[in-house]
């Protein structure tokens, strides 16, 4: 019996992150036409562009290779697994210890390999541009995240995610580290899914694109699986960002039904402010030159290496 | 010269002779910087790194794969036994010129790579990156074992070999597709390739896998040494001198930036040979390898994966290594519930690459077929679309160069001087306009360079002897005596 529970309280993770992720984009588009008084789409839009996606007829390039037609259900995949890695209601769920920070770090970079490589594939400028400006955005990005997990991990004294949700809930102290690696992994979400000052997820301005310069030559169900890949990655760090800083009202390990009801409604509402604060960030910047984000990301990567060298130094004192 | 500063204590060069001797700290450090300049160079450490990227690719392909598989793997185990079995109880700060020459090393070799168009040239700049990293884990260790912490040296040293097996294994099957596709299209210039995808569709899949392998992402073998590497670094704020203190976390972050620049640059190599258009007429005319050597690549494949999904059973296998050379062993893995990965302790951290690779796996099929199922399965060909202007030209492709032209600029002027030069005729001229790049080794410039001239001056000077007369000689040959004679006076 405690298994299966333990098995569906895992599945409904699986479920939970699949499910929420479009609503999460509908209701940040939503909260971001409000704010500059436009109407804006209803939030369950983007439901009913996956499912319109999914129906129609792909239109593939002539010189398609294999790579290209199975790489968007891996990307799926591969984002999905990560998503399902991190804690959202409950913590410390039956499969939580396949993987750390740094396997769902590895898991989105492998999602990123694949997507660069599909941007190739075909042999437009377009596909080229974006994948070469999405490797030098990693190239910055993944280093800062790591050392952004360095300092986290430092202080709960665990990678696994569910360690350090429990951890920060234990001993909730305000940290000079915690606040920097708060703001370093602001900074790597926002470039990371493709956001405004990085990039505009709305764009199809030909030389401002990196994110859509990619998926350029993809339709039909393919563009829908990569779609819901990027709602799941927007998902997911809006998720890591609410259970290592505010892990309020996550259910502990072995907690009963009515704790993961509690954790389900925390959830809701951190998200609902998470993606709050992401439209309010976007309205009120502008996009910057594509140059200017390496030394954006180099803030990132700094403030992650000054955490963590704060944690080294201060750990004889 | 370090076996013979080894050897005086004891007068013996067998290995228990030197084992047992005793000796004072700085000699010992004159053999810790003698191995490391003498196993350095072989294995291709910054800054002795610079024949490397020109003799391995001048071998044929498979002699090449075992130069950069094998050969640099030697000089890494020589280093290990000289340093952590021969030189008795390391000083803490051992650690240090490995882990900074490792990190740079990991650093340069990768940015090097990242600018190459030879094919075979990147494969071996790419090693170059690798040793770095091992050296990086055979800093970690050393500095751990100084310390009396068993455990943590013995994570360490067991990512060293851990990643030293790894780079075996997939930069083998790199170098064997490099020769592939040499053989089929005649060409190691990726910017002339293109589009073999198409033509070699069985080689593609099996490069691609090595190239995730290779690029640290799971679930192949190359993210598992990564991973063990950064679990070591997250256990160094123990350690007690500030000196490594302060090196180590620069150290994590230079590892990490090779580790996604590594990505990048085999993300450009593989895009540019493999995906988009043909871009001359022998990659497009290009045909399928033998089987023989695709069986061969396959399986060297299929171990990548195997270490990378299975990696309990390596590490227990290298534990005996670990325990001979830094006195501790990781937990055994065996016993370990689903196969999975525990360094220390579970509530730490903990991987699982058989779930993993199974939960993507199984999802990546379910989208697959219920897609398939209760959307459309209707598939159309047309032209691409490129924003609506595609042009027919394999030349308005993204090239490799401009695919590394962005991190040449955010990175590139700090490592190598990079330099772009434009030069655009004047109005009424009638030639072409040209973008040049210029990329300067600073290691060559700052220490070959005068090396070099310094090796010509003396040359020059002793050329003047060959002129001598038969008197000139005698008397050189009389003066070479007495000096010597005299040498050996005094030091008696």
């Amino acid at each position: 019996m405690a298994v299966i529970l333990d098995l569906a309280a895992q599945g409904g993770q699986m479920g939970v992150v699949l499910t929420l992720s479009p609503l999460l984009v509908g209701f940040t588009r939503k909260v971001k036409a409000r704010l500059l008084r436009r109407r804006g789409p209803p939030i369950l839009q983007p439901y009913r562009d996956l499912l319109r996606l999914m129906r129609k007829e792909t239109v593939l390039a002539e010189n398609a290779s294999w790579l290209f037609r199975s790489a968007p259900y891996l990307i799926f995949a591969t984002t999905w697994v990560a998503a399902s890695l991190v804690p959202t209601y409950a913590a410390g769920l039956m499969f939580s210890w396949c993987g750390d920070l740094i396997a769902i770090t590895a898991l989105l970079g492998a999602a990123r390999f694949l997507l660069a490589l599909a941007g190739m594939d075909v042999g437009t400028s377009f596909g080229g541009i974006g994948s070469s400006r999405e490797t030098m955005f990693a190239s910055l990005a993944e280093p800062a995240m790591i050392m952004i997990v360095f300092s986290v991990a430092l202080i709960a004294g665990s990678t696994q995610l569910s360690e350090i949700a429990a951890s920060s809930l234990a001993h909730y102290q305000l940290r000079v580290s915690f606040g920097l690696a708060l703001i370093g992994l602001a900074i790597v979400a926002i470039a990371e899914n493709g956001r405004i000052p990085v990039d505009n997820p709305a764009t199809h301005l030909e030389l401002t694109m990196v994110h859509e310069a990619m998926v350029l030559e993809y339709s039909g169900r393919h563009l829908a699986m990569i779609e819901l890949a990027s709602a799941l990655k927007l998902l997911l760090y809006l998720s890591m960002i609410a259970c290592i800083f505010v892990p309020l009202g996550i259910a502990p390990a072995g907690a009963g039904p009515r704790a993961f009801l509690y954790g389900a409604l925390a959830y809701l509402a951190k998200l609902a402010v998470g993606g709050f604060l992401l439209a309010f960030f976007e309205i009120s910047t502008a996009k910057m030159r594509v140059f200017r984000v390496p030394d954006f990301l180099g803030a990132a990567l700094m403030l992650g290496l000054l955490g963590t060298l704060l944690l080294f130094v201060s750990r004889s004192l | 010269m370090a076996y013979g500063l080894l050897a005086s204590s004891a007068g013996d060069y067998s290995f228990d002779a030197i084992r047992a001797g005793e000796r004072e700290a700085w000699k010992s450090g004159l053999v810790l910087a003698l191995t490391l300049l003498g196993a350095g160079s072989k294995a291709g450490l910054a800054p002795l790194h610079i024949w490397l990227p020109l003799a391995h690719p001048a071998a044929p392909s498979h002699v090449s794969a075992l130069m950069s598989g094998v050969m640099t793997k030697v000089a890494v185990y020589g280093f290990v036994r000289i340093v952590f079995d021969l030189l008795g109880a390391p000083a803490f700060w051992w650690g240090i010129p490995l882990l900074a020459l490792g990190a740079v090393t990991a650093v340069l070799g990768i940015l090097f790579a990242m600018i190459q168009s030879d094919l075979k040239k990147l494969l071996a700049y790419s090693t170059i990156e690798n040793i770095g990293v091992i050296f990086i884990a055979l800093g970690l260790a050393l500095a751990f074992k100084a310390n009396g912490m068993a455990l943590p040296a013995a994570l360490a040293f067991t990512a060293a070999l851990f990643h030293a097996f790894n780079h075996s294994l997939f930069k083998s099957v790199l170098f064997f597709g490099a020769g592939a596709v040499q053989t089929a299209t005649g060409e190691r210039d990726i910017e002339r390739l293109g589009g073999l995808i198409h033509v070699m569709p069985r080689t593609a899949f099996v490069l691609l896998g090595a190239s995730i392998a290779i690029s640290a992402l799971p679930p192949f073998n190359g993210f598992v040494s990564e991973w063990l590497i950064f679990q070591a670094i997250l256990l160094s704020p123990s350690l007690p001198q500030w000196s490594l203190k302060l090196t180590v976390p620069a150290v994590g972050a230079m590892l990490a930036l090779s580790a996604a620049l590594t990505a990048g640059c085999f993300v450009r190599a593989y895009g540019t040979a493999f995906l988009g258009r043909a871009r001359s007429e022998a990659a497009a005319a290009a045909r399928e390898t033998d089987k023989l050597s695709l069986s061969t690549m396959a399986a060297l494949l299929t171990l990548c994966l195997l270490a990378g999904v299975l990696p309990s059973f390596l590490i227990d296998t290298i534990s005996p290594a670990a325990r001979l050379f830094v006195g501790g062993r990781m937990p055994a893995q065996e016993e370990i519930p689903w196969l999975s990965i525990v360094p220390i302790a579970e509530s730490r951290s903990s991987y699982n690459g058989l779930l993993v690779c199974l939960f993507v796996a199984i999802s990546a099929f379910l989208a697959a077929r219920v897609i398939h199922v209760l959307g459309s399965r209707n598939t159309r060909r047309g032209p691409a679309w490129d924003c609506g202007y595609p042009d027919p030209s394999p030349a308005t492709q993204y090239t490799a160069s401009s695919f590394a032209q962005p991190v040449r600029r955010a990175l590139g002027n700090i490592v190598f001087v990079a330099r772009d030069h434009l030069d655009m005729p004047t109005p009424g001229d009638t030639r072409p306009a040209r973008l040049g790049v210029e990329i300067r080794d600073r290691a060559f410039e700052g220490l070959y360079a005068p090396l070099s001239g310094a090796v010509d001056f003396c040359a020059d000077q002793l050329n003047k002897a060959h002129f001598l007369t038969i008197q000139g000689y005698l008397s050189l040959v009389f003066a070479a005596l007495v000096l010597l004679l005299l040498v050996v006076a005094i030091w008696q």
